[in-house]
């Protein structure tokens, strides 16, 4: 076994600042409201000399303006769930602990490569989502979860080896039960090694048996005792807009936030997503709705941000919007297109499903269409929309444009050929009796023209021989 | 004085232009119209290029021009992609003339849209060959899709009123048609050679029908100067007596409204 710890020291500021465009300073406060104390910083914060454990009225003091945010704890949480979701990816066992998400790569390792390779790869999907982390491995979890609190990048390949390193691991980052934390130091024993090594009858009179238990979970004695995640077969996501958004041009960093996170979230559950909502929430008025469906589900970032940020281009706000909702509730299988080894097409070009999506995201959903042929020999109900054409080819001659709808046709014609008399359509009451001819308009045109049978006359032009 | 500099050493230093165009590939797209590809400088259309075509009106031949390149192109994997088409392309016609419709995608855009959408098929470098209609156009717009075209290695075929000739275009290749005295191809602009001062004759129809005859072994259609030749109009009569029958083999077919 081998358990993997990905230690989020920040994840609620993480959330937060993912969200912001810009580098202002930024706290987050917790605490009852006449003692707020500072408990997340981010960079030029931290460089104006504000510091976690602060007062609020300190930290005023020291800066004369900063954005004070109300820490909330369930916000942090989501976060957690989602980089979890991200995790899953990796391995089939991924549980939550307290900042930190731990999960089981041994078996993983057939498939990504040495965990110095599947290291690398995590480092980098967690780094591409703006989120700080800090990466142990160890053969237990909780092990794993010990040596990420101390110092980044441990590994611990074997048990003896994890022991090795958790010898000199100080007790207030043993993460051990918070009594004993304080207790020990005061018998002299201020590591986790020397504690390792002490009777176990007698920590269990000093402490009771949830040190030892403890203990046993962090060197592997005892079952680790952890729930293990399950991602959600649904995505709603909300992201709270720092102030009313009056442009959409101002919503395109939070959606690609958003889609560039349900790419990350797909690939972990090696799902995609074809249709989802975007609910842009409104203070008064009732929310807008904004549908992206796509021809075939897909995963992919790029793809997915093409396609809402198209939609959303063309929608017009009602009010401001205070909030901008991701919802995906169906989320299919992802079946990667299949490319040809031999490709003709140029090295850089853009994939067929894209260009499509690209454009029906511009141009409206019916935007893009093929025609096939039907068996029907009425020219009004001779295609459809179909990627399939039904019925041999007519020897009768077809024009090559066809008109939506006949107009009349004036001014000197000559007949080239014809009359084709067109007498169906009986059965379900659009009766055709016509008499088709191919004319020739006086400016040079081929035409495919009807008039009433044996008339000649009431000429109706229903298409081109162009 | 400086001394005297050999011009081969300036020429090998390339720090001398000379105004030499690329080299021109021949043959990598033939027309499928002989008499066309034997002007042109390419012998074909020049390739991952934009062909602009001016039309005095709809319905003169000018899909006929590019349907055998458009049928040859669509039995590969790359579609064809057909940009605001000003009248409904009729399937079973062009199935007539050998398109393979599944690689054939049409896409409806506004007026304003239309050189977007053709530059972004274009650019995309997923399309074989993109044709479109754009209502306004200018020189700048033209330019983007002919660099467009290149990057893309696809053919561009702009389809244009012919009062667009007087204006100067960044096309490759520029055709003008003809319909008096006779059905003609005018090369107005070919990159890489002179444009032939006399026009092409575009033979659309004859071929056309005399093409359906071998490939079905029928005849349907003579094309007839005199137009009200009787026996023409008895002969394809007695063909259209018995049409109604192809509807009463189908008495359930249902069909979606076309369009």
């Amino acid at each position: 076994m081998l358990w993997a710890c990905l230690l989020l020291p920040q994840l609620a500021l993480d959330g937060v600042l993912r969200r912001r465009a810009d580098n202002s300073p930024l706290v987050l406060v917790d605490g009852p409201l006449n003692a707020r104390t500072v408990v997340a910083v981010n960079a030029s914060a931290r460089a104006a000399g504000l510091r976690i454990g602060q007062r609020l009225t300190a930290a005023q003091a020291l800066l004369a303006r900063f954005e004070a945010m109300a820490y909330d704890a369930s916000d942090a949480q989501r976060w957690q769930q989602f980089l979890a979701g991200v995790a899953y990816r990796y391995s089939s066992q991924v549980a939550l602990l307290p900042h930190a998400i731990v999960l089981e790569v041994s078996k993983s390792q057939s498939l990504f490569g040495s965990w110095q390779m599947m290291e690398r790869r995590l480092r980098e999907d967690v780094g591409q989502l703006d989120f700080r982390h800090r990466l142990a491995a160890a053969p237990t979890p909780h092990g794993a979860y010990v040596l990420a609190g101390v110092r980044d990048g441990q590994t611990a390949l074997s048990h003896e080896g994890m022991l090795r390193l958790l010898e000199s691991v100080p007790l207030h980052k043993s993460r051990l039960p918070p009594a004993a934390v304080d207790a020990l130091p005061r018998m002299g024993i201020r590591c986790l090694g020397p504690l390792l090594r002490m009777p176990r009858d007698g920590l269990q009179r000093r402490f009771g048996a949830e040190l030892l238990r403890a203990m046993d979970r962090l060197t592997g004695d005892a079952p680790a005792g952890l729930d293990l995640y399950l991602p959600p077969d649904a995505v709603d996501w909300t992201v709270e807009l720092s102030h009313e958004v009056e442009n959409i041009a101002a919503l395109v960093f939070p959606l690609k936030r958003m889609t560039g996170d349900l790419a990350a979230y797909l690939s972990g559950r090696d799902g995609g997503v074809q249709r989802f909502v975007l609910r842009l929430e409104h203070r008064d008025a009732p929310a807008t709705d904004v549908t992206v469906g796509m021809l075939a589900p897909e995963r992919s970032a790029e793809v997915l941000f093409d396609a809402a940020r198209g939609r959303l281009e063309q929608v017009q706000l009602p009010a401001p919007v205070l909030a901008l909702r991701l919802i995906a509730d169906d989320l299919p299988g992802f079946v990667p297109a299949g490319r040809d080894l031999f490709d003709e097409r140029p090295a850089t070009a853009l994939p067929l499903e894209q260009l499509r999506e690209r454009l029906r995201a511009r141009l409206g959903d019916g935007a893009l269409y093929q025609w096939g042929t039907t068996i029907d020999p009425r020219p009004e109900h001779s295609q459809r929309i179909s990627a399939d054409s039904e019925g041999p080819l007519d020897p009768r001659p077809r024009p090559t444009w066809l008109l939506d709808r006949p107009i009349p046709l004036r001014g000197a014609l000559r007949i080239i050929a014809g009359p084709e008399r067109m007498e169906t359509g009986w059965w379900d009451g659009g009766d055709t009796r016509r008499d088709y001819y191919i004319v020739e308009t006086e400016l040079g045109q081929r035409a495919w023209a009807f008039c009433p049978p044996d008339e000649q006359t009431g000429w109706m032009l229903h298409g081109w021989f162009a | 004085m400086s001394a005297v500099v050999p011009l081969s050493h300036l020429l090998d230093a390339r720090q001398v232009w000379r105004g030499e165009a690329l080299p021109i590939v021949e043959g990598e797209q033939p027309t499928g119209w002989p008499q066309l590809d034997a002007v042109l400088p390419t012998r074909g259309w020049p390739a991952g290029a934009l062909s602009e075509i001016l039309l005095p009106a709809d319905g003169i031949g000018e899909l006929r021009l590019v349907l055998p390149t458009l049928a040859r192109l669509t039995q590969g994997t790359r579609p064809v992609v057909l940009v605001a088409p000003p009248y409904l392309p009729c399937a079973m016609g062009w199935r007539q003339h050998g398109v393979n419709l599944q690689r054939l995608d049409i896409v409806d855009a506004q007026a304003q849209q239309v050189l977007w959408a053709a530059e972004q098929c274009l650019r995309s470098g997923s399309c074989a060959a993109v044709l479109a209609w754009p209502r306004q156009a200018d020189d700048r717009s033209l330019r983007r899709l002919q660099v467009a075209a290149d990057t893309g290695r696809a053919l561009a075929f702009v389809f244009r009123d012919r009062k667009h000739l007087a204006n100067a275009s960044p096309a490759s290749l520029r055709l003008e048609l003809a319909t008096s005295p006779r059905n003609a191809i005018w090369v107005r602009k070919c990159r890489g050679g002179n444009a032939p001062s006399q026009p092409v004759s575009f033979d659309h129809i004859q071929r056309f029908s005399s093409s359906r005859g071998e490939g079905t072994g029928t005849c349907p259609i003579l094309p007839s100067e005199g137009g009200r030749n009787p026996a023409v109009s008895t002969m394809a009569h007695q063909r259209g007596s018995c049409l109604p029958d192809s509807g009463l083999h189908h008495p359930h077919a249902r069909k979606k409204p076309s369009a």
